[in-house]
């Protein structure tokens, strides 16, 4: 099975990424799978969508029409969590959001985004909001 | 009146602009220890004992009152937004105030929290007040053999009447006093348990132990737990009630602090079992059927218990010098560091310290109520801290504090010792608060017994010579014997405590 993983946070970076992933899929005609990560080593991680809002990004993706499925992985490392699941289902693509950050932001903060980028073996689109 | 006199005075003392910024030092870092589940009070007081030795003893007590107070305050709102009760006492908090949170009552379950505090709080300090002297004055004329009997009863209610199992908690009472033992003895000046170390011989600090025990056991522990999944929490804004709110809310506060206040003062341990009192009362009592569903007199009632119990704690630690919590424990290590002996005599030797902590105790509770309620989502806004910094932190000022204390490497190595012992006892399921008790406790019973025997030329007998001691001791034998008896015959109030914590529909605790 090969389809479109998304790297999906309940945020406007996950709602841009989701968009053009839908779009994508219809295009393809193949399936979307939706990676929702946390490293879990807080109480309260408000990118790590609760059971509402998983529900609620369900009825936005059955309204779509597109065959999906929507996975929450906890880990050490959010990118390592959407490669393997890329890897795993043997994805054509991967959509990520991405943020605006100045160089110096980069160099302190790093980037999940640009490890999916590097560590990808498909091809990855970056959508910004 | 005298006593209110007294107090008078010690506000007048505790109202230097240099005071009050200590209390509001303290009242904000209690509430941010209590805050954030696993890390309270005794353990935040542990790690700032080494950074007060530089302080006078009432700027550091008023300090220590803050967090103290401002731990149980903080506990609640944690027990409110994210249904995860940091500490026993606020379990019966959180089964109501989370369903209120959910139902879009999070700002009023918080406003009933923090004024049932401040009102329980209140009252229960003034009673401080009037109860203490007087105890202390009856207590001065309890001889050695009375004392030892009262010390035995507290660390055997500690160990056998509190937690799961009385065989876990009398392993945890007997490390304890088996840690207090270390050093030279007193009288004789032998060794013991010192292993030809000299840095042994020399006791070991109260210090290193509580934040080994407290600080490196609970970072080591979450270390080896560190992910888990996240919890959702409740967004809030402002705290507010409305009229029928206070109506409804009144009542049981003032029920709760008549609940929470004697429980304090015993050495039943806290406010596990006034909570729950106080949460069954406020249900029976409810016109409507909305216990169960969020009902703000379930939340009202356990959290101004739970303060009013902390209130109580200062009864037998000032009157009598005896611990009844872990906080209390590393209190009472504090004025030992400062050379302070703790016992009957306190009242009068170091009046100006009593009462002076006394009000900063009712002036901290005023604070917390005004720096509280503005400050919610703030507070709220802690919980998104990531755990490995967090703790990198505590560790920091964990290591810093073992060593300042002696300025000897040797002291971080007997930190690792009790930090890996507290890991253990939080795996085996051990009560942390028999050990600390027993540390601190151990060794002055010791002197007490030491002293009953030296005056009686060591005749055993002297220990049940007088009447109080024997009263002691009956109540200890019937604490042990009538229990169990209970248990065989009718479900007893444990049990009925576990079927309504089972009754949550939400059962993820923090797996401690």
């Amino acid at each position: 099975m090969s389809g479109i993983v998304v790297a999906w946070a309940p945020n406007e970076y996950g709602a841009a990424a989701l968009e053009a992933g839908l779009v994508e899929a219809r295009r393809r005609g193949t399936s979307v799978v939706l990676v929702n990560g946390t490293r879990g080593d807080r109480l309260v991680d408000d990118r790590f969508a609760s059971d509402g809002q998983i529900g609620s990004l369900e009825r936005q993706l059955v309204e779509a029409g597109v065959e999906h499925e929507v996975r929450q992985t906890m880990g050490e490392d959010i990118a390592d969590q959407v490669l393997s699941v890329a890897e795993e289902i043997g994805a054509e693509l991967v959509v990520i959001g991405l943020r605006r950050r100045s160089p110096v932001g980069k160099l302190i903060m790093g980037s999940t985004s640009q490890r999916v980028l590097l560590g990808a073996h498909c091809p990855v689109l970056a959508v910004k909001p | 009146m005298d006593s209110l006199g007294l107090l008078w005075d010690g506000f007048q003392a505790a109202f230097t602009p240099m005071n009050l910024m200590y209390a509001a030092i303290g009242v904000l870092l209690g509430t941010f220890v209590g805050v954030l589940p696993g890390i309270g009070p005794a353990m935040a007081i542990a790690l700032l004992l080494p950074v007060t030795y530089g302080l006078e003893p009432v700027p550091a007590f008023i300090m220590f009152a803050g967090i103290y107070y401002g731990g149980m305050y903080g506990g609640s709102t944690t027990s409110i937004l994210l249904n995860t009760p940091g500490e026993s006492a606020s379990v019966m908090t959180a089964l109501e105030g989370n369903k209120m949170a959910r139902a879009g009552r999070a700002a009023q379950a918080l406003a009933t929290a923090a004024i049932g505090s401040f009102v329980a709080g209140t009252i229960g300090t003034i009673l401080v007040a009037l109860f203490a002297p007087a105890l202390a004055d009856v207590a001065v004329d309890i001889g050695a053999p009375s004392y030892f009997a009262i010390m035995v009863l507290a660390l055997v209610m500690t160990a056998a009447v509190l937690g799961s199992s009385r065989l876990r908690g009398f392993i945890a009472l007997f490390l304890g006093l088996t840690i207090g033992l270390v050093g030279l003895d007193l009288n004789t000046g032998q060794p013991r348990l010192s292993f030809g170390v000299p840095q042994l011989a020399d006791r070991l600090d109260i210090v290193v132990v509580a934040v080994g025990i407290f600080a490196l056991g609970e970072a080591l522990w979450v270390a080896a737990h560190l992910r888990r999944r996240p919890l959702d929490v409740i967004p809030v804004g402002r705290p507010w009630m409305g009229r029928s709110d206070w109506r409804r809310s009144w009542g049981p506060w003032l029920r709760g602090t008549a609940y929470g206040f004697p429980f304090g003062a015993i050495p039943a341990g806290g406010a596990e079992i006034p909570t729950f009192l106080s949460y069954v009362t406020e249900r029976k009592l409810a016109r409507t059927d909305e216990f169960g569903k969020g009902a703000i007199e379930g939340v009202a009632g356990p959290e101004a218990a739970n303060n009013a119990s902390a209130a109580g704690m200062f009864v037998p630690m000032l009157a009598l010098g005896l611990p009844v919590t872990a906080t209390a424990s590393v209190m009472l290590a504090a004025m030992q560091g400062y050379g302070i002996q703790p016992g009957p005599q306190l009242m009068t030797d170091q009046s100006d310290l009593v009462w002076t902590l006394l009000a900063s105790l009712l002036i901290g509770n005023a604070l917390l109520l005004v720096l509280n309620l503005p400050l919610a989502p703030l507070w709220a806004k802690l919980l998104r801290i990531p755990r490995p910094q967090l703790y990198a932190g505590i560790l920091f000022f964990a290591c810093l504090g073992a060593y300042t204390s002696n300025l000897d490497p040797f002291d971080i190595a007997l930190l690792l010792v009790f930090g890996l012992l507290g890991v253990m006892m939080r795996r085996f399921g051990l009560p942390v608060l028999p050990l600390i008790l027993g540390v601190i406790l151990g060794p002055i019973m010791e002197t007490k017994l030491r002293e009953a025997l030296t005056i009686s030329g060591g005749d055993l007998s002297t220990l049940w010579s007088e009447p109080l001691a024997v009263v002691v001791y009956i109540v200890i034998a019937l604490l042990l014997v009538v229990p169990p008896l209970l248990r065989r015959t009718r479900p007893g109030l444990d049990e009925r405590m576990h079927e309504v914590i089972d009754e949550r529909d939400d059962k993820e605790l923090v797996e401690r």
